[in-house]
């Protein structure tokens, strides 16, 4: 230790904490400029700290299972009488998708239908919250040798979940449609009328600037569109639902509260670049695309 | 190096005598930093995200003011640091409202440490209040609008409300599994 005279530091003391104060705020401006560095630094932070809650989840999940299961066995009677009645609903409606497909197969061969082609996919555990006092993300897990891309689509089971902002090596951060950034072009109902969905960091998002005279009507379908070449057209989002304020939300087909699997699609869309892209990343980006895969 | 500054008869400074003095001496900063890796960690409870900052602000402050020493501003830096990195925050705006709560509570340590409970909650509440406003602010200006303030209240809410039993728990540890006297 190097032996220093008393003024000297006391000096020293007196003189660190304005100079740390001055480095937070080089560090607040450094954050703002590079903000790529900044996200690499979290999710090297990020990818240290999947396995641990990895392992923090299994447990957790096993909890919930057994709650869960508790609670179904309470409410056997109820839920079968509900099962019958919706799988007398779902009988006739197979009827009906059953008619459609074979309708939508003949005309599809009538217009020589290339089909599209499939997009590739990984599956990935949704470990943990990974959103701030004004973000709404979650962090997944990725299996070792699985590569996801910044931009890739996450959907769960019943519909689209967000995107992912910040890829690492064992994770990813997906940003979600409630958060108060997210801004997604979608069509509503059979008419197919434009409009926005913009998160509000709760759980149903706001519907935004449709045409006049097509206001959302409750129950709509929601999907994407295709504009801006953000998103795939035609992913699942939720329903129209007009709450007390009068203002239409979105009620979300996707369990965004209970996130567990997530397919994550990379359907190579860069109408929007993530925040601090640089141009040689959409170079390198574009690249990847032109070589498919 | 504190020791040897003060004449007096010690027990010999074995090596596992050494060992213990550090981890006493460490337990503020790594206690700090463990425990809100444990908040930030998925146990599905409400509230968590607004948990955090307001935890590591009340476990800098508590230290601050009972034991700077070992409360060091660099490691206040680094606990900062870390809480922004946790809580996928713009960096830096935590560093700033933990450095400035550590200046505020050495300023007003003197005053502090003798009063009741509640007048140091008082004090804590103060500031918690500042630090709310603060991050509110900053992160305005950096995500260049402006942002609700109902998530920056719920913060403060849960930072004041977080402190007493917090205190109580920190206490406990500045007499006992902190207190390096005892090494």
């Amino acid at each position: 230790m190097i032996r220093l005279s008393i003024p000297m530091r006391e000096a020293l003391e007196k003189l660190s904490l304005p100079l740390l104060i001055a480095a937070a705020f080089a560090l607040m401006l450094a954050g703002r400029l590079d903000a790529p560095l900044a996200g690499r630094a979290r999710m090297a932070l990020a990818d240290a700290l999947t396995p641990v809650y990895a392992a923090f989840t299994a447990p957790m999940r096993r909890i919930e299972g057994a709650l869960v299961e508790v609670r179904q066995l309470w409410n056997l009677r109820a839920e079968n009488a509900r099962l019958r009645a919706e799988n007398a609903t779902l009988r006739r409606w197979q009827a009906v998708a059953l008619a459609l497909e074979a309708e939508n197969a003949k005309l599809k061969s009538a217009l020589h239908w290339i089909p599209e082609p499939g997009v590739p996919f990984v599956t990935a555990r949704a470990v943990a919250d990974a959103g701030g006092l004004y973000d709404r993300a979650v962090l997944v897990a990725l299996a070792p040798g699985i590569k996801v891309h910044v931009g890739a689509i996450a959907l769960d089971a019943h519909g689209l979940v967000g995107r992912v902002t910040e890829a690492g090596r064992q994770s990813a951060r997906v940003l979600l449609i409630t958060d108060l950034n997210s801004r997604i072009p979608v069509r509503l109902g059979p008419g197919g009328v434009r409009a926005i969905l913009a998160g509000t960091n709760t759980p149903e998002p706001e519907l935004l600037y449709w045409p006049a005279g097509t206001a959302p009507k409750e129950g709509e379908q929601v999907v994407t569109s295709g504009v801006a070449g953000a998103f795939p057209p035609g992913l699942p989002v939720g329903t129209v639902h007009y709450g007390r304020s009068g203002v239409p939300r979105v009620a979300l087909a996707a369990a965004l509260a209970r996130l567990g699997i997530l397919r994550l699609f990379d359907y190579r869309l860069h109408g929007v670049l993530p925040p601090g892209m640089t141009r040689r990343g959409r170079a390198r980006l574009a690249v990847g695309a032109r070589h498919g895969n | 190096m504190e020791i040897e500054r003060t004449p007096g008869i010690r027990p010999q400074p074995t090596l596992w005598r050494q060992f213990d003095a550090l981890g006493r001496q460490s337990f503020p900063a790594l206690g700090t930093a463990l425990g809100m890796l444990a908040i930030a960690a998925p146990l599905g409870l409400p509230g968590q995200a607004e948990l955090l900052p307001g935890f590591a602000l009340a476990a800098v402050f508590f230290w601050s003011v009972f034991r700077p020493a070992a409360m060091p501003p660099a490691m206040v830096f680094m606990l900062g640091l870390f809480a922004d990195l946790l809580g996928f925050a713009p960096l830096g705006v935590r560093v700033l409202i933990l450095l400035f709560t550590y200046g505020l509570a050495l300023r007003w340590r003197r005053r502090l440490a003798s009063q009741q409970f509640a007048v140091v909650w008082l004090a804590f509440v103060v500031v918690a209040a500042g630090a709310a406003g603060l991050e509110w602010g900053l992160d305005s200006l950096l995500s260049l609008r402006a942002l609700p303030p109902a998530p920056a209240l719920f913060e403060f809410a849960l930072a004041a409300g977080l402190y007493p039993p917090l205190a109580a728990v920190l206490t406990r540890a500045h007499r006992g599994i902190a207190a390096w006297e005892r090494a």
